[in-house]
C-alpha cells in the first residue's frame, strides 16, 4: 500500500516543494517590498502585499478601503507575555504599526505582521497569541452556520413522521448530500463497522466543503482562506490520524511490523516495517498538504486574475480594457472551477480518510498459496 | 509569517473548535439525521418487499381465478353431457316403450283381426253350410220326389254319415 501511495504522494510532495520554494521566494521579496510598499502604494499595487493580504492571516478583518481610508473589523487580541501576563484588547489599537500596552505587529523580517512585544534587551519576542484573528472569526462562523446547517436537518428529522413524509428545500440538499457521502465514501471506504466513523468523516466532510464555499465568497462573512491554511489542515489530517491509528486492530499492527513479504525485507534490517512505519505518518501528511495546496493555489489564481485588472491600470484604456474582459470571463471560470473544487477537495479528503480507517480495520486475508 | 508553517494560536482555536464542532454533531446531528434516513430507506426495502408479495400473490390470485373458471367450464360440459346423455337415455327409453307399446298394440290388433277373422270365417262357413243346407234341402226335396231315387241316395247319405 505504501508503494501504492508513494507515487502521488511524491507527485505532491513535489508539487508542494515547488509552491514551498515559491512561496518563499515571494515571502522574502515581500518582507524586502514590505518598506517601499508604503511609499509606492499610492502609486500602484502591491502585488506579494495584496497576494498575502488576502490569503493570509490577519488581526482585523479588512473589509473594503473608501478614498484611502481602509473599513474594516476591529477583532480581540488576546496575548499573553511572559513578563506581564495576559492582555486582551482590541486590534484597532495596533493599527499602522501604533504600540499598545507594548505589543505592536511585527513589520520586520522576523514575526513579520504577528503581534510581538520588545524584550529588554531590545529583540523581538512573540507572546503566547490566541487572539481572535480574521481566519478564527472566520472559523467561528463558518462553524456556527455548519452547526444550523446540520441542526436544522437534524431538528426536521425529529419532528416529523420519516415513514410519511419527505424532507424539501433545504433538509432535503443536505440529506441528499449526507446520504451521498454516507453511502457511497464512507460505507464503501471503512467497511462493515462504518457507523462508528460516520460522524467524524461527515463532519469532516461539511467543515471542508462549508469552509471550501465561503473561501470563495469574496465578501465579509467569507473571504478568508481557512482551507488553505495549514494549521487547519494539519488539525483535519491529525483526526484522521488519530482515527486511524488509535482504533487500528491487530491485523493493521502485524502489516506494518512484520509484512507479508520475503523474509530478507524484514528480518536483520526492517526495511519494510520502516517504509511502512513512514507510510503512517505520509498519509495524513498528504491529505494536509493536499488539501491546503489545492485551495490556496485556487485562491491565488482568482486573485492573480483579479490582479489584471488593476495592474493593467496604468497601461492605457485599451489594454486595460480588454484585460479586463478576459480577466472577469476567466475569473468567472475560475470560481466556477473553484465550486467543483471545494466539492471535490471535500469529497477526496473524506474518500482518502474512510479509506485509510478501513485499512486499519482489515480482516486478515484467507491463507492464498 | 510564512504559508507553511502553522499558527499557533489558529492551532489552538481550529482544535477547539473542531472538537467541539465534531461533539455537538457527532451527538445531535448527524446519527440522527443517518439513523432517519436509514430506517426510512428499510421502510421502502420493505414496503418493496411487501408490495412485491403483494403482487405474486396477485398473480397466484389470477391463476386461482383461471384454475376456477376452468374447473367450471369442465364441470359445466360435464353437466351439459351428462344432460344430454338422459336425454338420449330418456328418449331412447321412451322410444323403446313407444316400440313396445305399440307392439304390443299392434299383437292385440292382430289378434283382434284373427278373432274378427275366425268369426267373419265362422259366419261365412255357417251362412254357407245354411245355403248348402238350403240348397241340399231344395234339391232333397225335388229328389225325394223320385221313391227309388230316394231311398238309393238315403242309403248313400247314411253310408257317409257312417264313415
Amino acid at each position: 500500500m505504501v508503494l501504492l501511495t508513494m507515487p502521488p504522494l511524491g507527485v505532491f510532495s513535489s508539487e508542494t516543494e515547488a509552491s514551498l520554494g515559491e512561496a518563499e521566494t515571494a515571502l522574502n521579496e515581500t518582507e524586502d517590498a514590505f518598506n517601499e510598499a508604503e511609499a509606492e502604494a499610492e502609486e500602484g499595487l502591491d502585488m506579494n502585499e495584496y497576494l498575502f493580504g488576502h490569503i493570509g492571516d490577519a488581526y482585523e478583518w479588512h473589509i473594503t478601503t473608501v478614498n484611502g481610508k481602509p473599513i474594516s473589523i476591529p477583532l480581540p487580541v488576546i496575548v499573553r507575555s511572559k513578563t506581564s501576563g495576559w492582555h486582551v484588547f482590541s486590534s484597532h489599537h495596533l493599527e499602522e504599526g501604533e504600540e499598545h500596552e507594548g505589543f505592536f505587529i511585527s513589520q520586520e523580517e522576523k514575526y513579520n505582521g504577528k503581534v510581538v512585544e520588545r524584550a529588554d534587551d531590545g529583540s523581538l519576542v512573540r507572546p503566547f497569541d490566541i487572539s481572535i484573528t480574521k481566519n478564527v472569526l472566520s472559523l467561528i462562523i463558518n462553524s456556527a452556520l455548519i452547526l444550523l446547517l446540520v441542526l436544522t436537518t437534524a431538528r426536521w428529522y425529529r419532528r416529523h413522521d420519516v415513514l410519511k413524509e419527505t424532507p424539501k428545500g433545504l433538509v432535503g440538499i443536505m440529506e441528499m448530500i449526507i446520504v451521498m457521502v454516507e453511502d457511497d465514501v464512507i460505507k464503501e471506504g471503512v467497511g462493515k463497522d462504518y457507523k462508528r466513523y460516520s460522524p467524524y468523516l461527515l463532519t469532516a466532510f461539511f467543515f471542508i466543503f462549508i469552509n471550501n464555499l465561503m473561501g470563495i465568497v469574496p465578501f465579509f462573512p467569507g473571504g478568508a482562506n481557512l482551507t488553505g491554511n495549514i494549521a487547519i489542515t494539519l488539525v483535519l489530517a491529525v483526526c484522521t490520524f488519530l482515527a486511524v491509528n488509535l482504533f487500528g486492530n491487530k491485523q493493521y499492527w502485524k502489516d506494518i511490523l512484520w509484512p507479508d513479504v520475503p523474509l530478507f525485507l524484514k528480518a536483520p534490517l526492517p526495511l519494510m516495517p520502516l517504509i511502512e512505519i513512514i507510510g503512517i505518518f505520509t498519509k495524513p501528511f498528504s491529505l494536509m498538504i493536499r488539501l491546503f495546496a489545492n485551495i490556496m493555489a485556487g485562491h491565488c489564481m482568482l486573485l492573480g486574475v483579479v490582479a489584471v485588472i488593476f495592474i493593467t491600470a496604468k497601461m492605457g484604456p485599451a489594454i486595460n480594457g480588454s484585460l479586463s474582459v478576459i480577466a472577469v470571463l476567466f475569473g468567472v471560470f475560475m470560481d466556477i472551477l473553484e465550486c467543483l473544487v471545494a466539492f471535490l477537495q471535500a469529497y477526496v479528503f473524506t474518500m482518502l480518510s474512510a479509506v485509510f480507517i478501513g485499512m486499519s480495520r482489515q480482516e486478515a486475508e484467507p491463507e492464498h498459496k | 509569517m510564512s504559508l507553511v508553517t502553522p499558527d499557533f494560536g489558529l492551532l489552538v482555536w481550529m482544535t477547539v473548535i473542531f472538537a467541539i464542532l465534531f461533539f455537538i454533531l457527532a451527538r445531535f446531528g448527524f446519527p440522527i439525521i443517518t439513523g432517519m434516513v436509514n430506517k426510512r430507506s428499510e421502510y421502502i426495502g420493505k414496503s418493496l418487499e411487501s408490495a412485491r408479495e403483494a403482487q405474486q400473490q396477485l398473480a397466484h390470485l389470477s391463476d386461482e381465478q383461471q384454475r376456477l373458471i376452468e374447473e367450471t367450464k369442465r364441470e359445466q360440459s360435464r353437466i351439459l353431457n351428462e344432460a344430454a346423455q338422459t336425454r338420449d337415455d330418456i328418449l331412447a327409453e321412451a322410444r323403446q316403450q313407444a316400440r313396445s307399446e305399440a307392439q304390443a298394440i299392434l299383437s292385440q290388433a292382430k289378434q283382434d283381426i284373427e278373432a274378427e277373422r275366425e268369426s267373419a270365417l265362422r259366419d261365412v262357413r255357417r251362412q254357407v253350410a245354411e245355403l248348402s243346407v238350403d240348397v241340399a234341402e231344395k234339391l232333397l226335396r225335388g229328389s225325394l220326389s223320385d221313391a227309388e231315387k230316394s231311398d238309393v241316395l238315403i242309403g248313400k247319405l247314411i253310408d257317409e254319415a257312417r264313415r
